[in-house]
C-alpha cells in the first residue's frame, strides 16, 4: 500500500533547515510581522480627517469598544449578522445537495453512468473569478433599462413592472447566497465523495442484509462514519464565509446595498483600510484572527485525531477502487 | 443474490422497479444542477456576441448574435480601462505566484520529508495550524509594511509571499508520503550529487504530477484574487483583471453598452473555463488528493 520503505529519513540536519528556510523567512516577513503590527495598531487611535492624520495615540482597548458598540461606523453585530446569514443561506443547501450527490455518485447499487461529466460540470463554478461572476449576476438581475431576468418575468406575465432586486436586502442576500452555493457545492460534493468511498463496504452490506432501507443505511451508517469530514467541511466553509468579500463587494459596488444590509466583515475592513482608519481596521482584523485561529485549532484537532488519519488513505483507496 | 433480496422485502421485480425509479430521479436532479451551473455562463457567452439593442430587446437568447468582433474591439479600446494591460498584469502575477509557490512548497515539503532535524514535527504541525488563517487578517500590517518599503504599485508583494503557501506544502508532503521513496534520494547522494542537485534533478521530476495539479489551483486562485491587489495597486498600468472588472461595475450602467460588459466578463472567465474543461479529470482528482482545499 505504501511504497515508501521503512527507512524514515536522512540525518543531516543542516540541510533540512536550509530547505525549509525560504518558507519560514517569507512567512515571518509577509505574514507574522504584519500580524504583529496589526495587533499593535489595534491599540492606537489612528485615522484621517480629510488630509490630516489623527494619532497614532495609544488608546488601549478603545477601538474594540467602539467596534462592538458601533460608536464609529457600523456596529459589529450587524456585520456579523450579514456575513453569517448570507453564509448560512448558501451553506445549508450546499451541504444537503452535496451529501445527496456524493451519496448518488458513490452508491454501487445505483451505479450511475457519466458521473465524471456531472462532477466536472458541478465543480466548474468553483474556479470562476468571483468578481466577474458577481458582475455577471448584476447584469442579469439589473433593473436598469431591462435586465434579462426582469425582461423574462414581464414577458411571461409574472409581474407587470420591473422588480428592483437590489432595493430589497433579502433578494440581494439571496443572490449572494445562491452564488456561494453554486461556487462551492461541487467542491463539497467531491470532498464528501472521498469520505464516502472510505466507508467500509461490509458495514453497508451488513445493514442491507439486516433489512435496512437505503435511507436508513444513509442516516445511520454512512453519516456517522463521515462525520469528521463533515466537520472539516463545516469549519473550512465557515472560515471561507467569514472571508466573504468579492461577491457582495462587486455586486453592490462596495456599499452593501440596500442600507448596508449586505456589508460583510471583510468589506468593512476594506473600507477602513481604504480610508486609512487603521485603529478600527486593526481591531476587526484581530477579532477575525482570533475566530479563525479557533477554527484552525478545531481543524487541526480533527486532522491529528485518529478518526481523520484515514483522510490520507482516501486517495489510495480511490485508486484501489478504480483498479 | 436475487433470492436473498426476495427474502428481505418484496419481489425481485418490485425492487428493480424502485431502483430504476431512484436512478431516474438521480439523473433528473443531476441534470438540473448541471444545467444550472452552465446556464449563466452560456448566457454570458451568448450575450457577449450580441449588440446592446439586441440585449435590451431580450436578455436571454438561445443563439449567438453577430457583434462578437465589435464588442471584442470595443472593450480593448476602452479609454479609461485598458483591458489588455490588465490581462498581461494578471498573467505576470499568476505565473510568478505559481512558480514561487510550487517550487518552494516542494522544497519545504522535501526538507521536512527527507531530513531528520530537530523540530521537524513542530514545523509540520505549525504549517498545518496556519493553513486556515486567511491573509485578510494581516492585511493592515502587510499594507503598512509595503508602504514603508515603497512597494505599492509593484508586483513583488503579490508574488513573493506565495513562497509560503501552507496548502501547497501540505499537498506536496502528502504526495511525497505516498510516492517518494527515500532510497532514491539516498542513491543519488551516494553517487555524489549534492543536496540541491538531488532535489532539482531527481526529486522534482518525481513530483511532476503533484506540481501540475497545484500549479493549476494556484494559478486560478491568483488569477481570481481581488482583495490584495485592490489594496496595493492604485495606478492603472499595474491593475490586474479583477480590479478592472470592478471598474466596469462602477460604470454608469444606464449609459453602458451591455454587450461590452458581457464581453469583459467572458474575457475574464473564459480562459480559466477552457483550461478547466481540457484538464477537468485531472483537476477533480486533485481536489481530494490533497484532501484539503477550502
Amino acid at each position: 500500500m505504501n511504497p515508501v520503505k521503512k527507512r524514515k529519513s536522512i540525518s543531516s540536519a543542516k540541510w533540512g533547515y536550509v530547505f525549509i528556510a525560504p518558507f519560514f523567512i517569507t512567512y515571518a516577513i509577509f505574514q507574522l510581522w504584519p500580524l504583529i503590527t496589526t495587533i499593535y495598531n489595534s491599540f492606537f487611535e489612528n485615522y484621517m480627517v480629510g488630509l490630516n492624520q489623527v494619532g497614532p495615540n495609544f488608546v488601549g482597548l478603545q477601538n474594540y469598544v467602539d467596534f462592538f458598540t458601533g460608536a464609529k461606523g457600523t456596529p459589529v453585530y450587524e456585520l456579523v449578522w450579514n456575513t453569517i446569514i448570507m453564509w448560512l443561506m448558501g451553506f445549508i443547501p450546499q451541504l444537503l445537495i452535496s451529501l445527496l450527490f456524493a451519496y448518488w455518485f458513490t452508491n454501487k447499487r445505483l451505479n450511475l453512468k457519466c458521473t465524471g461529466v456531472f462532477k466536472s460540470i458541478i465543480y466548474m463554478p468553483n474556479l470562476i473569478m468571483a468578481s466577474a461572476f458577481a458582475l455577471l449576476m448584476f447584469s442579469i438581475f439589473s433593473n436598469t433599462e431591462t435586465g434579462p431576468v426582469n425582461h423574462f418575468l414581464i414577458s411571461i406575465g409574472a409581474t407587470t413592472e420591473k422588480i428592483d432586486f437590489f432595493a430589497n436586502s433579502w433578494s440581494v442576500r439571496g443572490i449572494v447566497a445562491f452564488m456561494n452555493f453554486l461556487m462551492w457545492f461541487g467542491n463539497t460534493t467531491i470532498l464528501l465523495m472521498a469520505a464516502m468511498l472510505g466507508v467500509d463496504e461490509s458495514l453497508v452490506e451488513a445493514a442491507d442484509i439486516d433489512g435496512c432501507t437505503p435511507g436508513q443505511i444513509f442516516r445511520h451508517v454512512t453519516i456517522p462514519l463521515i462525520r469528521p469530514i463533515m466537520i472539516y467541511v463545516f469549519i473550512t466553509s465557515l472560515v471561507g464565509g467569514l472571508q466573504m468579500f468579492d461577491v457582495p463587494q462587486v455586486l453592490t459596488r462596495g456599499q452593501g446595498l440596500p442600507n448596508g444590509t449586505t456589508k460583510t466583515l471583510i468589506m468593512y475592513l476594506n473600507d477602513n483600510l481604504y480610508s486609512k482608519n487603521y485603529g478600527a481596521a486593526g481591531a476587526i482584523s484581530v477579532i477575525l484572527f482570533i475566530v479563525c485561529a479557533v477554527c484552525s485549532l478545531v481543524v487541526y484537532y480533527f486532522f491529528t485525531d485518529r478518526s481523520l488519519k484515514g483522510a490520507k488513505s482516501y486517495s489510495v483507496k480511490k485508486k484501489k477502487a478504480r483498479a | 443474490m436475487a433470492k436473498r433480496i426476495d427474502l428481505v422485502e418484496g419481489t425481485y421485480n418490485e425492487r428493480k422497479f424502485w431502483l430504476n425509479f431512484r436512478r431516474v430521479i438521480a439523473y433528473v436532479v443531476l441534470a438540473f444542477f448541471s444545467l444550472l451551473c452552465l446556464f449563466f455562463f452560456y448566457i454570458m457567452i451568448i450575450n457577449s456576441t450580441r449588440a446592446h439593442y439586441e440585449i435590451l430587446a431580450s436578455g436571454f437568447a438561445l443563439l449567438p448574435g453577430s457583434s462578437f468582433v465589435e464588442n471584442f474591439k470595443a472593450v480593448f479600446n476602452d479609454s479609461t480601462i485598458p483591458l489588455l494591460t490588465g490581462l498581461i498584469n494578471s498573467l505576470i502575477v499568476s505565473i510568478g505566484t505559481v512558480v514561487c509557490s510550487v517550487y518552494f512548497s516542494a522544497m519545504t515539503a522535501y526538507g521536512v520529508h527527507v531530513y531528520d532535524f530537530k523540530g521537524r514535527k513542530f514545523v509540520f504541525n505549525f504549517i498545518l495550524l496556519i493553513m486556515t488563517i486567511p491573509t485578510q487578517v494581516t492585511a493592515l500590517g502587510f499594507v503598512n509594511l509595503m508602504q514603508q518599503w515603497k512597494l505599492m504599485n509593484n508586483f513583488i508583494p503579490l508574488i513573493i509571499p506565495a513562497i509560503a503557501s501552507p496548502t501547497v506544502f501540505f499537498f506536496m508532503k502528502q504526495y511525497m508520503d505516498s510516492s517518494l521513496p527515500i532510497d532514491i534520494v539516498e542513491a543519488a547522494r551516494i553517487d555524489g550529487a549534492n543536496e540541491f542537485r538531488t532535489f532539482n534533478t531527481i526529486v522534482l521530476p518525481i513530483l511532476k504530477p503533484a506540481m501540475a495539479v497545484q500549479a493549476i489551483f494556484t494559478f486560478v486562485s491568483s488569477w481570481n484574487n481581488y482583495f490584495t491587489p485592490n489594496l496595493l495597486i492604485s495606478k492603472t498600468e499595474f491593475k490586474t483583471l479583477p480590479i478592472m472588472v470592478y471598474m466596469w461595475r462602477c460604470k454608469d450602467f444606464a449609459h453602458t453598452n451591455f454587450g461590452h460588459i458581457y464581453m469583459v466578463i467572458t474575457i475574464s472567465i473564459l480562459p480559466v473555463m477552457i483550461i478547466y474543461f481540457c484538464l477537468s479529470k485531472f483537476i477533480v482528482g486533485g481536489v481530494t488528493l490533497g484532501a484539503v482545499k477550502g
